[in-house]
């Protein structure tokens, strides 16, 4: 009774909890396909207004450069992240491997609007240093948003690397690798869904993030975000539930792709991990 | 296998990441405007795509491309902060009288050159030289708007309505609106009380408050554009806004709620217009810019596409948009389009001190957590 009860209760309490997370985007996705504008009348289905948010060109514009800023900056980053993990990793010095973990963790615990509002003075700082009248652009934005996403790629990356067997990367250079050509041919393939998962990550944070992007935007790039806060004026209209139900879909796929990854990885370390333990027991025998 | 996808999914990333950065930038003439968002006929819904006309009319009129970065604020005081950082240049922005006001003091704005704009002819003598803008130096009007008091015809009693009393009746406990902001709030109650709503003195102000306190305990909830969802359900019964959005709101109205409309003996007037900042790289384009807002076509469309009144007579006495607006909205809208600058000079806002701003927000702090 009692075993049953509790039971009843995690279950309930579950369903609260998955209630709360996912009814606002339910109630998006479904008012997406309303035919009227109103957002508490469902008078019809219609896909109206997934029609009119392709017809706005506007809208597209900046959709576009949220995705253009995303990429590059996620490119950039999971490069820079990468190579940045694997010098951390190579540190000897445990104090000196404290410091720079600390230091690089810094633009992510940093609250948004101090890293925004920071790297908006550097920017008109070094802008005006150079008389330029316009000292934010496109640059300035892929910049600040590189920055932020760094420690996220590095974070992912380097427990990666802690986890890799380090005889390995010995063991190909003992063979005759050089250590580029050892990096690019043991330790690569054993962090890659590391570098996965950060890229993800990296391109994610990029795409929704407000605070920092409408700091650092100038006169000719706007996001899809900054463009979304602009429209209080008028009330924001059904094509954003669109445009919005869209990019739910996409970040969605994303994260499967990536939790698929992750699944894989894990059975694969299992099976190695099986592996070595059963040779062990061969050679003792 | 599945890691060479994975590999080759990534580079496809990487590279296109890079080419799309690499490319684009073309050389021609940029014009940098900022104005509200939503504040701009822009193509959707079949509308008219003001800024790619003007970039087509601009290079069959003058043969030269003309690129427009169009960008948009959600405030006047994010779009002076972004400006007075020094870190963007504009050639044409939007803000509201108050502060243009503010930048023309602090010498933020430069002198137009009205040769260049011949359509300012169009624009009707009450909406110039007003108080932002006494010699009629820096600004051309765009919009302006009057705020009302709109209610639901199936709820409210068309007795209790005609003033202010209505958001103080008690009658209508917990469905009443009221701003999510303190100025729109404290001039409310004091074209209530019939106060001077730019009043320096705080005794007039703690009147206002005093007012303020009477309704609170009356109000359902403080909004902003929230008003649309409630007040089109019909959540709530009333609530003041801009007499344009009024018809936003009876376009989305639910089967059961019947708004409807009407002005206050006294109320708010306010004024957006384009004007140059001192950042402007290219003045010249900018008055083209400016003049082909007041030009017909453009005109008409960003009248229709954003519901606002507009001072230009090549629209409001136009007959094609007179027929598209309807009746209602005409009567609504343009009510007072002939002795603006009267009413207006005797109920716009203008700026305050920052210790006035300070104190009011004070008041409103306290307001709110009782």
């Amino acid at each position: 009774m009692g075993v049953s009860n509790t039971k009843l209760s995690s279950k309930i309490y579950t369903a609260v909890i998955f209630a709360f997370l996912f009814a606002p985007i339910v109630i998006l996705l479904i008012f997406s396909f309303n035919e009227s504008k109103s957002l508490s009348v469902f008078s019809d289905f219609s896909f109206k207004w997934y029609k009119e948010l392709f017809n706005d060109r506007s809208t597209l514009e900046s959709v576009k450069n949220s995705v253009i800023l995303a990429l590059a900056a996620t490119a950039v980053s999971t490069v820079m992240g990468t190579a940045a993990a694997f010098g951390i990793y190579r540190i000897r010095k445990e104090w000196y491997k404290v410091l720079m973990n600390t230091v690089t963790n810094i633009p992510m615990v940093n609250p948004d609007i101090i890293t925004g509002i920071s790297m908006m003075l550097v920017f008109v700082f070094v802008g005006q240093f150079f008389g330029a009248s316009t000292s934010l652009n496109f640059w300035t934005i892929l910049i600040a948003h590189i920055t932020f996403c760094l420690p996220y790629v590095i974070l992912q990356v380097l427990p990666k690397l802690q986890q890799m067997d380090g005889a390995l990367l010995e063991a190909a250079q003992d063979l005759g690798c050089t250590p580029f050509r050892a990096f690019f041919k043991v330790t690569l393939p054993e962090i890659f869904p590391g570098i996965i998962t950060g890229a993800i990550m990296a391109f994610t944070l990029s795409l929704d993030d407000f605070v920092i992007s409408y700091f650092t935007s100038g006169n000719d790039f706007q996001t899809l975000p900054v463009r979304i806060y602009s429209m209080t004026k008028k009330t924001v209209t059904p094509k954003m539930y669109a445009l919005a139900t869209i990019i739910f879909f996409i970040t969605l796929s994303l994260l499967l792709i990536n939790n698929l990854i992750d699944n894989e990885d894990s059975r694969n370390l299992r099976k190695i991990k099986k592996n070595r333990k059963n040779k062990k027991y061969v050679l003792a025998k | 296998m599945n890691r060479k996808i994975l590999a080759i999914c990534l580079v496809l990333v990487i590279l296109s990441g890079l080419c799309l950065t690499g490319c684009g930038g073309e050389e021609a003439l940029t014009l940098n405007v900022y104005n509200w968002g939503e504040y701009i006929s822009d193509g959707s819904e079949g509308s008219f795509d003001t800024i790619r006309e003007f970039e087509k009319w601009y290079e069959q009129t003058y043969g030269t491309k003309v690129k427009v970065n169009y960008t948009t604020f959600s405030s006047n005081e994010d779009m002076y902060s972004k400006i007075s950082s020094g870190a963007v240049s504009y050639d044409v922005i939007i803000p509201s009288d108050y502060m243009i006001a503010r930048m023309a003091s602090e010498d933020m704005l430069l002198p137009l050159n009205y040769d260049n704009i011949p359509n300012y002819q169009y624009i009707n003598e009450d909406f110039k030289g007003l108080y932002y803008d006494p010699q009629g130096q820096y600004t051309v009007p765009y919009a302006y708007g009057i705020i009302g008091v709109i209610y639901n015809a199936n709820e409210v009693d068309e007795a209790d309505t005609g003033s202010w009393d209505l958001l103080w009746n008690e009658k209508y406990t917990d469905k009443i609106l009221q701003f999510n902001n303190s100025r729109d709030a404290f001039g409310m109650a004091m074209y209530k009380l019939g106060l001077d709503v730019n009043s320096e003195d705080t005794a007039v102000w703690d009147t206002a408050y005093e007012e303020l306190l009477l309704q609170r305990p009356l109000v359902y909830s403080l909004v902003m554009d929230e008003i649309y969802n409630m007040m089109e359900s019909g959540e709530a019964a009333i609530g003041a806004y801009y007499a344009g959005d009024y018809f936003t709101m009876v376009d989305a109205q639910a089967e059961n709620v019947d708004l409807k409309f009407y002005y206050p003996e006294r109320t708010n007037y306010y004024i957006d217009a384009m004007c140059i900042p001192k950042c402007c790289e290219n003045k010249e384009l900018a008055e083209i810019f400016i003049n082909y807002m007041l030009s017909e076509e453009p005109a008409i469309a960003n009248a229709e596409y954003t519901y606002y009144a507009s001072p230009n007579r090549l629209v409001y006495e136009n007959e094609g948009y007179i027929e598209s607006m309807g009746d209602e909205a005409m009567d609504i809208l343009y009510k007072y389009v002939d002795d603006f600058a009267q009413h207006y000079e005797a109920n716009a806002y203008h700026n305050l001190t920052p210790e006035m701003l300070g104190y009011i927000n004070t008041l409103w702090e306290t307001l709110k957590i009782n």
